[in-house]
């Protein structure tokens, strides 16, 4: 039998750009935040998860923090870093071990980041050499194909990155803090067609944490805590289509962020139906899209008629990306699958500002996705 | 004619064959594996025709390990040449990633047939694409 989770504090470092401040300094501004929001010392954390992809080991970080030699452990997982970061600590908690643990993720990403080496992936060398070795390159081929199957025109494309930068405008922590407009997003520079630049998310800088407690310390501290119902991290199934592949099997197969939704929902003993706010992964304006029906929130094809309603919107059916998403808070790796679980706990308390979702939000949901294929989801409540 | 990207990509010849592998369950892969994994998977030639199952555009330059126009020393994105690039289906074999020359953006559409060919990479390579099947046609007349 395993212990009920909650979340109790959680911390932010503003994402975007933060000039002589280093990756891991920012984490130790987003510990020190999550620490206040619990009403907790440094001290009082019994162990620890975190990293970064390029920012260096979360760690080290005691150095600052505090040598309390609390065990901290160092997750190295990509773009699945924080919601790992996230699981660990879960588990530690929910095994009855530990009543009190950090997720930390944070990074900072030089510009224009991101130039990936055949060898690391497995690949041969001409595949870099002729130029096909960019993630850019995947997303625009996946939606491309997307689109021509279940009618998505470039329009809605371009509603979901408006969106993203309204919803930024009213997120204290987003990068991207002016409105753009659809017509400027359609004809912005094309990256790789159908995507323009205003369609993509830059790698950033930024750091999330939160402190997870047993429900046990969550009442002894009378802390504002959110559940966690569940939380599911799944890396691809056979014949999947991800980035990086110079070849895929004819035989259509699963994909990593399908299972991982089931995984969740069933666990949660929730549907898709009961979620009240969705933070899905939005690298690009694609993304969201495929996103939506790969979690379970739409049919292929209906986001037409989602983006064109409003659907999607802070006030709408169900509000996706309510901060702005990836697209307007840029990735840094480390830290972005946090970022979405620090949104829905902020809209879950229902402090969420300008940008908080209507009525009494029960269910969060969020979703992380990345190379070489991985997908984390996970599922708040509000008790 | 350059030298092949790499030696082993494509079959020699005057119809040459992109190289994929084949597996002891029978599926197609693409490319050869190499090293341990290459136990047990035959070297299998690739059909030279194929459908088009998704596409894009390279219009920016593009980091290393890129080697093409405008990776010079001394060269940038001036000299960089856009190109297009896609999945091509090979029936019943396996879908793969590839240039695709002779053809427009605008022309490109799910389920056109496309074949093998090999063109130019840069001052020294060349490297292989699938173009329209109409292309060759018209080419030809």
């Amino acid at each position: 039998m395993s212990e009920n989770v909650y979340i109790i504090g959680a911390g932010i470092h503003p994402f975007g750009r933060t000039d002589g401040r280093s990756g891991r300094e920012q984490g130790v501004h987003a510990v020190r935040e999550a620490l206040a929001d619990a009403g907790l010392e440094w001290p009082d954390i019994e162990c620890a998860y975190g990293g970064s992809a390029a920012a260096g080991n979360a760690d080290i970080m005691v150095n600052e923090l505090g040598l309390t030699s609390l065990p901290f452990t160092n997750v190295a997982n990509g773009c699945a870093t924080g919601g790992s970061a996230l699981a660990a600590s879960q588990q530690a908690i929910a095994s009855g071990m530990y009543d009190l643990a950090l997720a930390v993720g944070f990074d900072k990403h030089p510009r224009g980041a991101f130039n990936a080496k055949p060898a690391d992936y497995g690949l041969p060398e001409w595949y870099g050499q002729t130029g096909m070795m960019l993630t850019t390159q995947f997303f625009a081929l996946k939606i491309q194909r997307y689109m021509q199957l279940h009618g998505i025109s470039r329009t809605t494309l371009g509603r979901v990155a408006e969106k993203a930068f309204r919803n930024g405008t009213l997120t204290p922590h987003a990068w991207r803090r002016s409105p753009v407009d659809l017509e400027t997003i359609l004809n912005a520079p094309m990256i790789n067609d159908p995507l323009t630049k205003y369609m993509f998310c830059s790698p950033a800088e930024g750091a999330v944490a939160l402190i997870l407690a047993s429900e046990k310390k969550m009442k002894e501290l009378g802390a504002d805590g959110v559940k966690i119902r569940a939380v599911s991290v799944k890396t691809r199934p056979p014949n999947s289509f991800e980035v990086f592949q110079a070849g895929i099997s004819i035989e259509e197969g699963g994909k990593p962020t399908v299972l991982a939704s089931k995984a969740a929902f069933e666990k949660a003993g929730v549907g898709p139906e009961d979620i009240s706010v969705a933070q899905l992964q939005d690298t690009e304006s694609g993304a969201e899209i495929m996103h939506m029906a790969e979690n379970g929130f739409c049919k292929d094809g209906d986001q037409e008629e989602w983006l064109a309603n409003g659907w999607s919107e802070i006030g709408g059916r169900l509000p996706v990306n309510t901060d702005g998403g990836c697209l307007a808070c840029g990735e840094p790796v480390g830290a972005s699958g946090l970022r979405q679980i620090y949104e829905n706990v902020t809209q879950l308390r229902q402090r969420g500002g300008e940008r908080q979702v209507p009525g009494k939000p029960r269910f969060g949901y969020s979703h992380v996705y990345g190379a070489p294929g991985l997908s984390g989801v996970a599922i708040l409540e509000r008790e | 004619m350059g030298q092949k990207i790499d030696p082993n990509l494509w079959s020699d010849g005057p119809e040459p064959h992109l190289m994929g592998g084949k597996l002891p369950s029978g599926e197609v892969v693409f490319p050869m594996p190499v090293g341990d994994a290459a136990a047990g998977v035959e070297p299998y030639k690739l059909s030279r025709r194929g459908k088009l199952w998704s596409w894009t555009s390279q219009g920016f330059l593009p980091k290393e390990p890129y080697e093409g126009p405008g990776s010079g020393p001394g060269e940038g994105p001036p000299d960089f040449q856009p190109f297009l690039l896609g999945y091509v289906e090979l029936p019943g074999e396996v879908i793969v990633e590839s240039r695709i020359v002779d053809a427009r953006l605008e022309d490109l559409h799910l389920g056109m047939e496309l074949e093998f060919c090999i063109v130019p990479f840069n001052m020294t390579h060349d490297t292989f694409a699938f173009r329209p099947v109409a292309a060759i046609e018209s080419k030809a007349a």
